[in-house]
């Protein structure tokens, strides 16, 4: 599992690759949350899922603490590029009403 | 035509792509559709993810993994002895989550019912967990033909 992020204008850009699942997430929770608290004053972060090609219920669980995270500092978090599966999963969760997926480019 | 195989693995959680991967391995000849076989790998992730957080809760135990075919239906059993769950109705309801501190999201169960055909689980507490599934491969594609 492999997290870079990037600012672009007034967005953070967190692109995720590879397997989320329990043994992943523990891996990128610090990365992710390091990134966020060293981009605390963008007004939004854009969780890129293009190259995640598994991901089980620990991913929703994952996306919701950054989600928890991201609140705390009022920045709106949004989902964009997941595979047909990960939306599978994203849609039956109901995360998309608290983090809108977004048209990304790939 | 019908095969098995058994699989007994740590509750490791560097396993849980292991023994998702297996099993994904030993369903390829029955000519699952890739949707198909996500669906099986996901709900495989999340039972063995139970087993690693719920039923050993960190501790090292012993999971066993059987798989059987049966024309194109594929049967998977996912087993421990862990620590067992006192209220499986409970457990089962959308969003409940035993431990919530720590970023589950209670849809593990919801998953599996979900993406597979067929859903059981019997468990005791001290005693352990047997999650039963199953997954008849071609039903959606019959389904959406009628």
């Amino acid at each position: 599992m492999q997290i870079q992020s990037c600012r672009r204008g007034d967005a953070l850009y967190i692109y995720l690759s590879g397997e989320l699942d329990e043994h992943s997430a523990s891996q990128i929770r610090r990365a992710a949350d390091e990134a966020i608290d060293a981009q605390a004053g963008v007004s939004r972060a854009v969780f890129d899922l293009a190259g995640v090609r598994f991901m089980d219920s620990t991913g929703i669980g994952f996306l919701m603490g950054r989600y928890r995270r991201l609140k705390k500092y009022g920045i709106a978090m949004y989902l964009e590029n997941p595979d047909r599966n990960a939306d599978k999963i994203l849609t039956l969760s109901g995360i998309y009403a608290l983090t809108p997926k977004q048209q990304g480019k790939v | 035509m019908s095969n098995q195989m058994q699989l007994k693995f740590l509750s490791r959680s560097e396993n849980e792509v292991f023994a998702r991967n297996v099993v994904a391995a030993f369903a390829l000849p029955l000519n699952p559709t890739l949707s198909e076989l996500s669906d099986v790998k996901t709900a495989v992730s999340e039972a063995v993810t139970n087993c690693i957080v719920h039923a050993y809760a960190g501790g090292e135990g012993w999971i066993v993994l059987d798989c059987e075919t049966q024309g194109r239906t594929l049967h998977i059993t996912v087993s421990d002895s862990g620590r067992g769950i006192e209220d499986v109705d409970r457990a089962l309801t959308p969003f409940y989550t035993s431990v919530p501190g720590e970023e589950r999201s209670g849809m593990g169960f919801t998953i599996m019912q979900t993406f597979m055909t067929e859903f059981s689980v019997r468990s005791e507490a001290g005693k352990g967990t047997k999650v039963d599934m199953r997954k008849c491969f071609g039903a959606e594609a019959e389904a959406d033909a009628r």
